[in-house]
């Protein structure tokens, strides 16, 4: 099972997390057309390589964002939003 | 037991206890620490299982956990292989896939046959005519197979742990050994682990006659036993390699889930067979099988052997053969070059002829055709084929093979780390060592001793430098040197013969060159169309050659050949360790001792336990559910809500964070008041809804569904974070419990426990307040939760029983009862209350289900807005209605998901139905096409047994439409 760096907590088993999908930035809506809208909730970047994705440590609560590589399912790092880099 | 050796140094069995068991329905003698394949072996008995095809009789061949031709079954387990199963006084075993008995298997006819049977066979033959493949599929069945699982069988409950180390080195043999050792005595927590019941590996039984050896390992176990930092499991299997370090352990007893650091694999090799004719035949069987006889059992393995050699080893292998008192009759050597060396001096000195750049052509059958009579061998040409001059036929009862090996990598592989061949040892070698992985000894191509202990150690001190626990010097990896240990092409075709190749599947050389002749010239086309390593070993015993046959027929490399993917589980593993005990963690509500005493039937719902209704004595399930429901309509029911989500949100940004996430607005909310919420994802979809009360200017209450709540509570505390809004989320949910007092005298019964006013002005319909009931504090909302008159009391967790049962007794007179979750369900369908996740689906948004008056567009922005937008300019495809059911006749009633069928093609499904209801019709909600969706409309269900039913779509709420009920004044 796979070890994830909580920012907070540490390394933790695979099994206390909760995957919250890739990083996006939400378009504002009223200056899109309908059809990049529907991109925006529906389609997803299949693309092998490092992509950052919304982890949630489930015990604690804690939403951070994980750099991993989807292809060999490394994590390069993680932190959270907008802040603290972990020290793994 | 004739042929068993006097007794040796380092031997598996204990000779002061003698076991009787039986196979076959005949009884035996062995010893305590025998496997029922030496036992039998040791009692003469060659004829061991059969295969899985043709039903050949089979014997020992590997020893080693691979013979999956000699299966058993004791009518609770099956396919238990003979050569791990230890024998007992209670072992009473048959072998598997035979008719008849094991001796006068009549399937053994399809042999005979095999030429009409290539592989592929099945694909092509028994698909025309296609009716009758049902009935070809089960002859088949019944032939081809295994063992039979009793469906009766008693499975015991095995059980999980846990552990973690810093260094887990997989094999006991001298490499792992050495490795865990100097590990260990750098200060690691060190697992050693040894499939076998004993530590040593190859030390037992290929350095048996070597005394510097059985030295060397005296010491080692002596050492490892001195280390309190080293932890010795014997008889455990690693079942696979996952991520960081993280491997499934397996014995007689447990699954155990090992978190390590670092991953020595020191597996040793698999030892590989040679191709030619009936080299299936019992008493044909691998060098390290003959020695395990020899050394680990003392059974001696033949009385006239002939060994077939492609490497030093198997000179070794003749004088062991020599001193456990078998006549070699001959040592046949693949090699032109031979072999030049002490050993192969003292092979001849002891008179043992040797056929140089020689081969077994063919193993000669007995007459009753189950076991080794002879051996014809026949000199090799300059390409390593057969010539068809200067054979000669030997008399014997054993064929050893001593012709190479295959590095036992599937746990490396696993782990990350990628083989490639070498010809210096004509195997797979790993390529380099990966993160925190090591390979180590015969698994890396090092199959010198002292080269081995070296490999171990380099790998253990990496290790501990990797834990920060070493900085000297890290030795250099041992190189091979002199000849290869395996043969490059041990396959010698014999065109009347069948050559085995995959003795798991009875696939022969002829099924491969019949398979790249019709293009599958691929490893992995090839693999699936002959199902070559996809038997019970999983290719130990098979793969390797089969690569090396592709290659030559392609012309290619090894390399260029590359070879199947390794994957979990390692060794089979038993369902039952997989299974382990049930473990479903269930919540329990503050109130779960109320509900038993007053005999509620408790369900799971969703992550918790709750009352589905309270029986009664002599009441059926559904007269239990419809009076507890009419007990509401009619005087005061009380029902256990702590389920449900209970969140606060704090700040001055909370009433427009509320307004960004639900559908409706929140900011001209009074203090005091509730409003109903609607909450839906990016897509427009329903995610969620419930009833938000404001407290305060900047302090909101909010509830959730019991069943969402969780991941609710989780995308909110991501919003705020992108929100970036001054709010503050507390999510209460299991600290406090909810009581939802219901029905027309609700009212009358509060009003003893409360010091709030409760008349219609001071406590209104959709109101909030905090107070007190039976002296808790507590927070009291005025719903319709099931449209009658109600007060939703939430408390303190640790006040609840209290709370409840002052409300009981408060409503003794006014025949209160507790009512469930069924009810509960009931009455909310009849007020045309949606349940989200069961009257919506992952696609319903609210213009579906009639909610467009929950959502304010006017708002700049809230999660579904844009793609609402968009839905609402569309036509609807569906619509959620009521529907009218007739009374229930000789057609039955709907269940929910039957479908609703326009003009053949469906037009809807049920999502929720009542069959009795307190309205005295029975009632569903469907969805249904927005043609179909107007009062009056008929429509159809097909319901149980395919009949059809007709309903009347009708407004709903089916129930007090004018919601009057619920608002009564005093």
């Amino acid at each position: 099972m796979k070890i994830i760096h909580c920012p907070i907590n540490g390394p933790r088993p695979l099994q206390e997390f909760h995957f919250g999908g890739q990083v996006r930035e939400m378009p504002v809506g009223s200056q899109v057309s309908d059809a990049e809208w529907a991109d925006y909730v529906f389609n997803r970047s299949g693309e092998p390589g490092i992509q950052s994705e919304w982890w949630y440590h489930t015990p604690s609560g804690t939403w951070f964002i994980a750099e991993r590589d989807c292809q060999s399912d490394e994590c390069i790092r993680t932190y959270l939003y907008g802040g603290r880099e972990s020290d793994a | 037991m004739l042929n068993r050796l006097p007794e040796c140094d380092g031997e598996w069995i204990d000779r002061s206890q003698s076991v009787r068991f039986r196979f076959e329905g005949k009884t035996h003698e062995g010893f305590l620490g025998d496997v029922l394949s030496s036992a039998l072996w040791a009692n003469g008995v060659r004829l061991l299982g059969r295969s899985f095809k043709y039903h050949r009789p089979r014997g020992i061949y590997s020893l080693a956990g691979h013979d999956v031709n000699a299966m058993v079954e004791d009518g609770e387990r099956t396919n238990l292989r003979g050569d791990l199963l230890p024998i007992d006084p209670e072992l009473d075993v048959r072998a598997v896939n035979t008719a008849g008995s094991l001796e006068r298997d009549w399937l053994r006819i399809t042999d005979h046959f095999g030429r009409f049977m290539p592989v592929g066979f099945y694909y092509k033959a028994f698909h025309t005519p296609r009716l009758l493949f049902s009935f070809y599929e089960k002859q088949i069945r019944k032939i081809a197979g295994l063992g039979r699982v009793n469906p009766k069988g008693h499975s015991p409950h095995s059980a999980k742990d846990y552990a973690f180390c810093d260094f887990v080195t997989v094999g006991g043999g001298p490499a792992g050994l050495a490795g865990a050792i100097a590990a260990a005595e750098q200060g690691l927590k060190v697992l050693l682990i040894e499939e076998h019941p004993h530590l040593g590996g190859s030390f037992l039984w290929q350095h048996a006659r070597d005394e510097a050896a059985s030295r060397q390992l005296k010491d080692l176990l002596s050492r490892a036993n001195m280390l309190e930092n080293l932890t010795i499991r014997c008889g455990t299997q690693v079942a696979g390699w996952y991520a960081d370090h993280w491997l499934a352990l397996v014995d007689g007893e447990r699954l155990t889930k090992l978190r390590a650091t670092c991953t020595l694999v020191a597996t040793g090799c698999f030892e590989q067979p040679a191709v030619f004719g009936n080299n299936d035949l019992p008493g044909v069987m691998l060098s390290s099988a003959a020695r395990r006889l020899i050394y680990l059992y003392r059974v001696r393995p033949f009385e006239r052997a002939v060994v077939l050699v492609g490497n030093r080893e198997g000179y070794g292998v003749a004088l062991d053969l020599l001193q456990a008192g078998v006549h070699v009759v001959a040592v046949v050597d693949l090699r032109a070059t031979g072999e030049q060396s002490d050993l192969a001096e003292s092979v001849a000195s002891a008179g043992i002829e040797i056929f140089k750049h020689h081969t077994v052509y063919e193993a000669v059958a007995s007459r009753d055709k189950k076991s080794v009579a002879g051996a014809i061998l026949c000199p090799l040409n300059e390409h390593g084929g057969p010539e068809s001059i200067g054979r000669v036929k030997l008399s014997c009862d054993g064929i050893v093979m001593s012709v190479g090996w295959t590095p036992a990598s599937g746990i490396a592989y696993q782990a990350g780390v990628r083989f490639g061949y070498d010809e210096r040892v004509e195997q797979l070698v790993p390529e380099s060592e990966v993160d925190r992985v090591f390979v180590a000894g015969r698994a890396a191509g090092i199959f010198d001793l002292e080269s081995q202990l070296q490999d171990g150690r380099r790998a253990g001190l990496a290790a501990a430098a990797a834990c920060g626990r070493f900085e000297g010097e890290i030795p250099e990896r041992p190189v091979h040197t002199g000849p290869p240990p395996s043969h490059p092409y041990p396959i010698i075709p014999h065109p009347d013969k069948k050559n085995f190749v995959d003795l798991d599947e009875d696939l022969h050389l002829a099924d491969f060159k019949n398979a790249h002749q019709e293009g599958f010239d691929n490893i992995e086309l090839i693999k699936r169309f002959t199902t070559v390593g996809m038997g019970p070993t999983q290719g130990k015993l098979s793969n390797f050659n089969a690569i090396r046959i592709l290659s030559r027929l392609n012309g290619a490399t090894i390399n260029e050949t590359g070879s199947t993917v390794s994957r979990p589980f390692h060794q089979p593993v038993s369902m039952a360790k997989l299974a382990g005990r049930r473990f479903h963690p269930m919540r329990r509500t503050p109130l779960h001792s109320q509900h038993l005493a007053l005999s509620a039937n408790m369900i799971h719902a969703g992550s918790w336990l709750r009352p589905e209704y309270y029986k009664i004595d002599e009441s059926s399930r559904a007269d239990c559910i419809l009076s507890e429901a009419e007990n509401v309509r009619s005087g005061v029911g009380v029902i256990d809500l702590s389920t449900l989500g209970k969140l606060h949100f704090y700040g001055p940004d909370a009433a427009r964070f509320l307004e960004q996430i639900y559908t409706g607005t929140f900011s001209d909310q009074r203090v005091g008041r509730l409003r109903y919420a609607l909450g839906c994802d990016e897509q427009g979809i329903i995610i969620e809804d419930g009833v938000v009360a404001r407290l305060s200017e900047h302090h909101f209450y909010v509830t959730a569904t019991s069943s969402g709540a969780a991941g609710f509570y989780r995308d909110l505390q991501r919003w705020a974070l992108l929100f970036e809004m001054d709010v503050t989320l507390v999510n209460e949910t299991g600290h406090l419990a909810a009581i939802n007092l219901a029905g027309p005298k609700a009212r009358e019964v509060l009003r003893s426990l409360s010091d709030l006013a409760l008349d219609d002005a001071a406590f209104p319909y959709l109101g909030v307040r905090q107070g007190h009931v039976a002296g808790a504090d507590a927070l009291l909302m005025r719903i319709g939760f099931v449209g009658e008159l109600g007060y939703e009391i939430h408390i303190p967790a640790g006040t609840a029983s209290h709370v409840w049962q002052k409300i009981l007794e408060a409503g003794r007179e006014l025949e209160i009862r507790p009512f469930g979750i069924e009810a509960q369900r009931l009455l909310r369908l009849e007020k045309g209350h949606l349940i989200v996740g069961q009257d919506t689906d992952a696609l319903t948004h609210p213009y579906e289900a009639d909610l467009s008056w929950a959502i304010k567009v006017d708002k700049p922005f809230f999660v579904g807005s844009r793609s609402l937008q968009i839905l609402a300019a569309r036509p609807l495809t569906r619509q959620l209605v009521g529907l009218a059911l007739p009374q229930p006749s000789k057609v039955p009633l709907p269940e929910e998901c039957h479908l609703i069928i326009e003009n053949g093609e469906i037009a809807g499904r049920i999502t929720s139905v009542a069959h009795r209801t307190t309205l005295g019709q029975p009632i569903a909600m469907a969805f249904v096409t927005p043609e179909m969706a107007r009062p009056g409309r008929e429509v159809t269900i097909r319901v149980a047994g395919g009949k059809l039913l007709v309903a009347t779509v009708v407004p709903m709420p089916f129930y007090d439409p004018e919601n009057s009920r619920q608002k009564v004044a005093d």
